[in-house]
């Protein structure tokens, strides 16, 4: 209980501004569909309210138990060809605390570097066996953990032979809405990150670093799986101590 | 050398992409049988308090084409202007109204469709009510960070002109860009809320 009181407090102090400058900025140009969907005007910033500082809230009763597991939620008449792996890790605020009772939704392409999407046109065939989605929530203590498969690599239009590493795709709910994000994994010791053009609209070499799940020996499962270790880190709350204005109600 | 902070960075975002319906609508495009069915998609139970509304529109490019592979999520106050969530001090919500919604925009035509209610007021930081408005959160190719905005009323007039958040927007010109204009016809209450990502009626963007 205590704990529960402690979330509570922890709940209610305003977020810290984000910092833009470790966000890849709306215009990169060599990332070309970004040059007509970004926006030119400054963002109007503004303190959360709480429109933005509550959000929608997803309980495990709402997921299936092969949800978190890639390697069998779409299975046809067997399991997806690939290197099967365990992605694991924990989801922290920016003051280094736990967010438990988080949705994780994950997407990824199939060991071939092919995704079940009808508007794919790369030539690597599909996987009967493999959908490329999954979800889960994570533990009191922040953690979450799923199985799949190592996604491919794949050749997308940008310029004429840009590749995409290997990734997946996460999109994440904190317990605000303004915690709301969506960001992409990829894997230690892929030379082809640091020639991504999507990677490089991160300005900053060590919040791209961030996004390189670490090879976890120690938590690979024997005879079965390879296991990579991604912590998510969400945006975090001042301490209500400090609060010098009474919250809007 | 001074003590160390010992803050955490937040992780970078990175585009959501063009498959990000995989991930976040499966069954919409056509991946059967993982989930029983896309989260989002209903706001509204049969006993929810509050005027049924219908919002539509689509997310234009810098060259006026709507986006056709983006995602849209948005969220609000109940009638009674209290969000379903825990983190909500101020009571209890509408049980029969999750207040979340997410949307693919149409992979022919580029709208997007909610049907949702209509939102009561809530308070800003120092007690003040703002006005009606649902927060809306776009993702797509192209787009590197998720990008968040508003939608008001037009027929809140009275509200929109004492609105604190509105009152934030220093180019008043650009107000309208958050306004959507309201329509009544057989198929009952509609707002149509474009959102233009670039241009001379620029959307105004939020950093909050
Ligand atoms: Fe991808």
């Amino acid at each position: 209980m205590a704990d529960k009181d402690t979330n509570a407090i922890r709940d209610m102090g305003s977020f810290y501004q984000r910092d833009r400058a470790w966000h890849p900025p709306a215009f990169t140009p060599q990332y070309k569909t970004s040059v007509l969907r970004s926006p030119q005007h400054a963002l109007l910033s503004m303190e959360g309210t709480v429109s933005e500082m509550t959000g929608p809230r997803f309980g495990h009763g709402q997921l299936g138990p092969l949800d978190n597991d890639l390697i069998h939620n779409f299975s046809r008449d067997g399991e997806p060809i690939g290197q099967r792996i365990i992605v694991h890790g924990r989801i922290l605020d920016e003051n280094g605390r736990p967010v438990p009772g988080a949705l994780l939704e994950f997407w990824q392409a199939n060991a071939g570097g092919r995704y079940r999407h009808k508007r794919e046109a790369y030539l690597a065939p599909l996987d009967p066996n493999f959908g490329g989605c999954g979800r889960t929530i994570t533990d009191d203590d922040g953690r979450y953990w799923f199985r799949t498969i190592r996604p491919g690599a794949y050749p997308w239009p940008n310029g004429v032979n840009d590749w995409r590493p290997a990734h997946i795709h996460f999109s994440i709910f904190g317990h605000a809405f303004t915690q709301r994000l969506i960001t992409q994994m990829y894997f230690e010791g892929d030379p082809m990150i640091w020639q991504c053009p999507i990677v490089s609209t991160i300005p900053d070499r060590a919040a791209a670093e961030q996004l390189i799940a670490a090879l976890d020996r120690n938590n690979t499962l024997p005879m079965d799986a390879l296991a990579y270790k991604f912590d998510i880190v969400l945006r975090g709350r001042r301490s209500t101590l400090f609060e010098n204005r009474m919250e809007g109600n | 050398m001074v003590q160390k902070l010992d803050m955490l960075k937040e992780t970078p975002s990175q585009t959501a992409g063009p498959y990000v319906h995989i991930g976040l609508t499966p069954n919409w495009c056509g991946i059967d049988g993982v989930y029983p069915e896309d989260l989002g998609r209903v706001m509204v139970g049969p006993q929810a308090e509050g005027e049924r509304i219908t919002v539509t529109g689509r997310v234009l490019d810098g060259s006026g084409t709507p986006l056709k592979d983006a995602l849209i999520e948005i969220w609000q106050a109940d009638a009674a202007g209290l969000h379903n969530s825990p983190v909500e001090r101020r009571g209890a919500a509408d049980p029969h109204f999750s207040g979340w919604g997410r949307q693919p925009t149409d992979g022919v035509t580029g709208e997007f469709r909610f049907e949702t209610i209509k939102p009561g007021r809530v308070p800003y930081k120092d007690g003040r009510l703002q006005a009606p408005h649902i927060t809306f959160w776009i993702v797509a190719r192209g787009i590197n960070i998720g990008l968040h905005t508003r939608m008001y009323f037009a027929d809140e007039e009275a509200a929109n002109a004492e609105c604190p958040v509105l009152a934030r927007v220093e180019h008043k010109v650009r107000v309208p860009t958050l306004i959507a204009p309201r329509s009544e016809g057989k198929d009952g209450v509609a707002y149509t809320f474009d959102i233009r990502l670039q241009g001379e009626k620029e959307t105004v963007f939020f950093d909050v």
